[in-house]
């Protein structure tokens, strides 16, 4: 673990080892992503938030990260740092989640996943095969950001990863299911994106009328369930 | 709570300008769903609007980007416009800013194009009564949330606001205006000095890429906006091109591969992954929105101890300055 200045009133906190992993044309710093890692970011948030309360104004989990976002009027860095350093100590190593199983339907098709037919030429799969691929696995909530809802899950068979798009779509429909690299996400509302859409899925994930907001959070697991066009449509999906 | 008064008095929107938007101080503690925080991108301008009209800080007001506002008054109340040189009338009537005025039912209050700067602050006394998302009034147009209706303010919009209660408060001070002296505002020019905590990856950029950032000159581009302000100039290179996404707070530098750094502002991406040399500090954050495309930015490094008394500093100047009663 290693805790290192980030702005004014931030820390943030590397957990686990950092490595540079080189690939063809570009070096990657890359901190290992696992679920053992994701579940310490995890423990470090429910720590910091019980037992930091006010002294925290936000907290953002990622991968192998965890931003701290402080009160300056409250504390400073040199007594929180040690007040972190302290608290997390005790983090256990073992990787057993506290977070729950969420099954999120997939109507998986040329119709609803436009780069489907595309993946599976590239990578000499059927669709079925693609889509047997992608369902079978239990993923990760590794991380949400880049737009409210949006749940980094990870990781995908390496046999349908596949790199985002060359040009990004102006527009993915909400419930758009992507795959980027290793990594697979719902978008959870129209947005420009890049990643490349198998299927769409019904379940809102992200509603400001609902509690809880979204039905996922970071440390869940998930797993895709396939439906047809007609289940799909009755759980409100729109196409 | 809600009068029948609390209904009709307010505002209604004439011409919105081009980008009007209600703020608060921002929205916090929701960074884990993915949220940005929004908020006043000059918040010492919005927090002096608020003052002038005996406002707490953290009150509803716009934020009014250019200029180009048009409304009328149903409602009698004061206003305060603070911020960007934006020429104020009331009723056709100059009026100055960086102080409170009595506006009364009928009034138009209009805001012009700004010759000095470029966002202005205008407050109303106890502030525009608008539902809170998450906590917050404030507006992100691209999660379409905060404000009225998640976007920026349309033709015909109804701001609703209580009157000051002029008329039956027993506070004579009430029937008086506030004034911030000229000595205590801000100056808005074409160039600021960032001051910036080096942290996140600043040692994956070589010591000479690092004196090469913080000695030469950079320029904003048009692509700015309440998310980011890209900027123009020597180019940077981290000795990595990318990393594992990561958690950005509020004036993180970022630079992609292709060299040019982007300043992170209040409507930025919650996490990312290019290289972060460190972080502009909050308090010149106002400064550099306040800049135009084609303006220029120097940075300077500053530890964070610094930058904890500076804001400190800053935070006990604010509540010492009184305005004057005029």
């Amino acid at each position: 673990m290693n805790i290192t200045v980030a702005g004014e009133n931030s820390l943030i906190i590397y957990f686990g080892q950092t490595h540079i992993a080189e690939t063809d044309s570009s070096q990657h710093q890359s901190l290992e992503v696992s679920p053992e890692i994701a579940n310490q970011v995890q423990q470090a948030v429910t720590i910091l938030t019980d037992s930091l309360g006010d002294l925290i104004i936000d907290l953002v989990p990622s991968y192998a990260s965890l931003l701290v976002i402080y009160d300056l009027f409250r504390t400073d860095l040199h007594t929180i740092r040690p007040q972190i350093r302290q608290l997390l100590a005790e983090i256990s190593q073992s990787s057993q989640s506290h977070g729950q199983l969420v099954e999120l339907p997939v109507y998986y098709s040329v119709e609803s996943g436009p780069d489907l037919e595309l993946l599976a030429k590239n990578k000499g799969l059927s669709i079925e095969e693609v889509i047997e691929l992608h369902q079978v696995q239990e993923y990760q909530v590794y991380a949400i950001g880049f737009a409210p809802g949006f749940a980094y899950l990870g990781e995908v068979d390496e046999r349908i990863a596949t790199p985002r798009l060359a040009t990004p779509r102006q527009q993915v429909p909400r419930g758009g299911v992507g795959i980027a690299d290793r990594q697979t996400a719902v978008y959870p509302s129209v947005s420009p994106g890049g990643w490349n859409l198998i299927g769409l899925c019904p379940q809102r994930m992200f509603d400001p009328e609902q509690t809880p907001t979204m039905p996922v959070k970071v440390g869940d697991s998930v797993r895709f369930k396939s439906i047809d066009r007609e289940t799909f449509l009755s759980l409100g999906g729109v196409l | 709570m809600a009068t029948p008064e609390h209904l009709t008095s307010g505002f209604v929107v004439k011409q919105p300008g081009p980008r009007t938007l209600l703020q608060d101080l921002g929205r916090y503690g929701y960074h884990h769903l993915g949220m940005t925080t929004g908020g006043p991108a000059d918040p010492l301008a919005f927090s002096w609007a608020n003052r002038l009209c005996k406002n707490e800080r953290n009150t509803t007001a716009l934020e009014v980007s250019i200029g180009g506002l048009v409304m009328e008054c149903t409602v009698e109340t004061k206003i305060a416009v603070c911020g960007a040189n934006v020429p104020l009338t009331i009723n056709g009537r100059t009026r100055a800013l960086w102080r409170s005025h009595k506006v009364n039912p009928g009034d138009v209050v209009e805001l012009s194009f700004a010759t000095e700067g470029v966002i202005a602050y205008l407050a109303v006394a106890g502030g525009f009564q608008v539902a809170e998302s998450f906590g917050s009034t404030a507006t992100v147009v691209r999660e379409g949330i905060g404000g009225l209706n998640g976007g920026k303010l349309e033709s015909e919009d109804f701001l609703p606001c209580g009157g000051d209660g002029t008329s039956t408060s027993s506070d004579d001070d009430n029937s008086q205006c506030l004034m911030l002296s000229k000595g205590y505002r801000p100056v808005y020019g074409h160039h600021a000095m960032l001051r910036v905590i080096p942290g996140y990856q600043q040692h994956d950029f070589s010591r000479y890429q690092q004196r090469r950032f913080f000695s030469n000159e950079y320029t904003i581009s048009a692509q700015s906006d309440r998310m980011g302000y890209r900027l123009e100039g020597p180019v940077i290179k981290a000795d990595i091109d990318g990393i594992l996404s990561e958690g950005i707070c509020l004036g993180a530098i970022q630079v992609p591969p292709d060299g040019q750094p982007i300043i992170l502002m209040n409507d930025r991406q919650t996490i990312g992954g290019y290289p972060k040399i460190g972080s502009v500090l909050s308090l010149d954050l106002g400064q550099l929105a306040q800049l135009k495309p084609g303006d220029k930015v120097y940075f300077e490094p500053i530890t964070v101890d610094d930058a904890h008394n500076i804001l400190h500093l800053a935070d006990s100047y604010f509540k010492k300055i009184e305005p004057t009663l005029c």
